[in-house]
């Protein structure tokens, strides 16, 4: 078949985009950890990238875009390390090679949400091995059960009982990844802090963001890449991308306005991290219906994310979980949200069905209501059970010694600011005189 | 000699620093700081969430002067540090045996 360059062009482009997603998640994240940990968040985002990388192109396609076992997950020999997938194997116009770069960019990011969670206080090599692990048994069949729509027939139709069993048996409306990328890792972050425990003073000290700029910076890079996460799911440079990019700005902005002021009623004051806080709620939300709204109801989804999410994330406090940066309150609810109200206002001129609100009736609703329950538990008992697992063989949580004194330097032998010079190995006058206690050559592993 | 050390609300730096200036004070130094007193710390909210903050952020001023001007640097310092509300914090004297100008090796009041 011949490639269309037009729409290879722009899924091509929208991977790097959704790359971007990942250093930017890091950067968020680590605005928001205190400045002993900013390090050691920043390098779970960027493991991830390395390793979910690496097990995509090893076998993570051939399970999620192999051919079907059920609809549960897919396995075809020939993907092993992308063997068969030609420059030339093209499906619909678009390069195979293109849609796997595009897609592994998506289950980078999803195992690097779940980190904002486990905050200063998780061993980086247990963290590294229950990402591989997850990714394996929840992220892999997971996307297949979402984003594999089934063999493609002359007719321009899937073939049946060739797809993942939610986006073809079910035919629920996920269109960029509420269910496959955010409930899926709000579930698993919730089920990784309940085994890993709480940091030590959560609840009595403020444990507040240490850089609220690179926080913005972080924030900033998301929603510029969202757009190849939504509007690149499109696969196509079409009016499908374009009703996604304008759905997604639309909504994000109104999560973002319904976020702070939430907080100004709430609180007494609109928050910097609450108007980033706002965005990213309002981005997960619009994830999985941004192809089956219309931009007023893509706004009305933003609205209430933006306030569903910012009620969410004191749940933490009250139910006594440290979910340290709100993954679950952010990405899980924002995750329900989008994907339950797309049940709700689905237009039916550009979803195909409409949602009970639009005079659907209730059975999308109900679909929606299967997928995000199944996802959201698979998830969360898989991901129980793998840090059960990790945490008996090798242990999860650093020593609350090393947790005190910062993760940074005791996991990876550096801190993120030289700003003082006793005890930090700055180019301060006392470092100069000799004052400063030097920094070990060799760090022990714990 | 005395030592003179108060400990004041960040804002009221400047106006503490003009009146010392003023009285004929001639050098000074300042540190910021964490304390409480009977005010206790504070709550504050954030993300929806009450938390206690046990230290408050304040100045200290550290003043070398000679025995006579003591109980005036006190009340200059008091005064210009003064609101009347809460956390207002405190000056007090402390006795110095000795004092060394580096640069010239002059002892005692000369120092000063």
């Amino acid at each position: 078949m011949e490639i269309d360059s037009g729409n290879t062009a722009w899924v091509l482009t929208s991977a790097a985009l959704v790359l971007l997603m990942t250093p930017g998640l890091a950067l968020f994240y680590g605005g928001m950890a205190r400045s002993k940990s900013v390090l050691n968040m920043l390098m779970m985002s960027f493991s991830a990238l390395g390793i979910i990388s690496v097990l995509w192109v090893l076998y993570g396609y051939a399970i999620a875009f192999g051919a079907t076992r059920g609809g549960l997950f897919g396995f075809t020999g020939g993907l092993l390390g992308l063997d068969d997938l030609a420059p030339d194997t093209v499906t619909a116009g678009l390069p195979d090679l293109a849609f796997a770069g595009f897609q592994l960019m998506f289950a980078v990011i999803t195992v690097a949400l779940i980190s904002g969670a486990v905050a200063d206080r998780m061993k980086f090599g247990s963290w590294v091995v229950f990402a591989a692990l997850w990714a394996t048994l929840v992220y892999f069949p997971v996307a297949h059960w979402v984003f594999n729509f089934g063999v493609l027939q002359d007719d321009g139709s899937f073939a049946d009982g060739t797809g993942g069993w939610i986006v073809q048996r079910l035919g629920a409306i996920d269109f960029a990844g509420g269910t496959a990328v955010h409930i899926n890792a709000g579930a698993a972050a919730l089920a990784l802090v309940l085994v890993l425990g709480k940091r030590k003073g959560f609840g009595r000290e403020p444990m507040r963001p240490h850089n609220l700029p690179l926080v913005m910076l972080g924030a900033g890079l998301l929603w510029f890449g969202w757009f190849g996460f939504n509007a690149g799911s499109a696969l196509g440079a079409n009016g499908t991308a374009a009703l996604a990019l304008v759905n997604t700005q639309v909504a994000t902005a109104a999560a973002l306005l319904a976020w702070i002021g939430t907080e100004r009623l709430r609180d007494g004051h609109a928050t910097t991290l609450g108007a980033a806080s706002g965005a990213v709620a309002g981005l997960v939300a619009i994830t999985p219906a941004c192809a089956a709204v219309k931009p007023v109801g893509a706004l009305v989804i933003g609205l209430v994310a933006g306030g569903a999410c910012a009620l969410a994330v004191t749940l933490k406090h009250r139910l006594g979980y440290d979910d340290s940066l709100d993954v679950v309150g952010v990405h899980l609810v924002g995750g329900l949200v989008g994907t339950l109200m797309i049940g709700l206002v689905a237009s039916e001129s550009v979803a195909g069905r409409a949602g009970l609100l639009l005079g659907g009736g209730g059975g999308l609703l109900a679909d929606q209501a299967v997928a995000a329950v199944a996802v959201c538990l698979y998830s969360f008992v898989v991901a129980l059970l793998l840090a059960f697992a990790v945490k008996a063989v090798m242990g999860l949580r650093v020593s609350e010694e090393d947790e005190i004194t910062g993760i940074d330097q005791t996991a990876h032998a550096e801190s993120g600011y030289e700003l003082t010079g006793i005890g930090a190995g700055g180019s301060s006058m006392l470092a100069a005189a000799g004052a400063a206690t030097a920094r070990p050559s060799s760090v022990e592993v714990h | 000699m005395r030592l003179v050390t108060g400990i004041v609300k960040p804002f009221k730096l400047d106006d503490v620093k003009t009146a010392l200036e003023s009285f004929g004070v001639q050098g000074m130094t300042v540190s910021e700081v964490q304390g409480f007193g009977r005010q206790r710390g504070h709550t504050e909210v954030y993300r929806g969430a009450e938390y206690t903050v046990a230290f408050v952020p304040k100045v200290r001023i550290e003043v070398l002067v000679d025995d006579a001007d003591v109980a005036d640097v006190l009340e200059v310092m008091a005064k210009a540090a003064h609101t009347g509300s809460i956390g207002d914090g405190k000056v007090w004297s402390t006795p110095v045996d000795e004092v060394v100008r580096v640069r010239t090796g002059e002892r005692g009041v000369e120092a000063l």
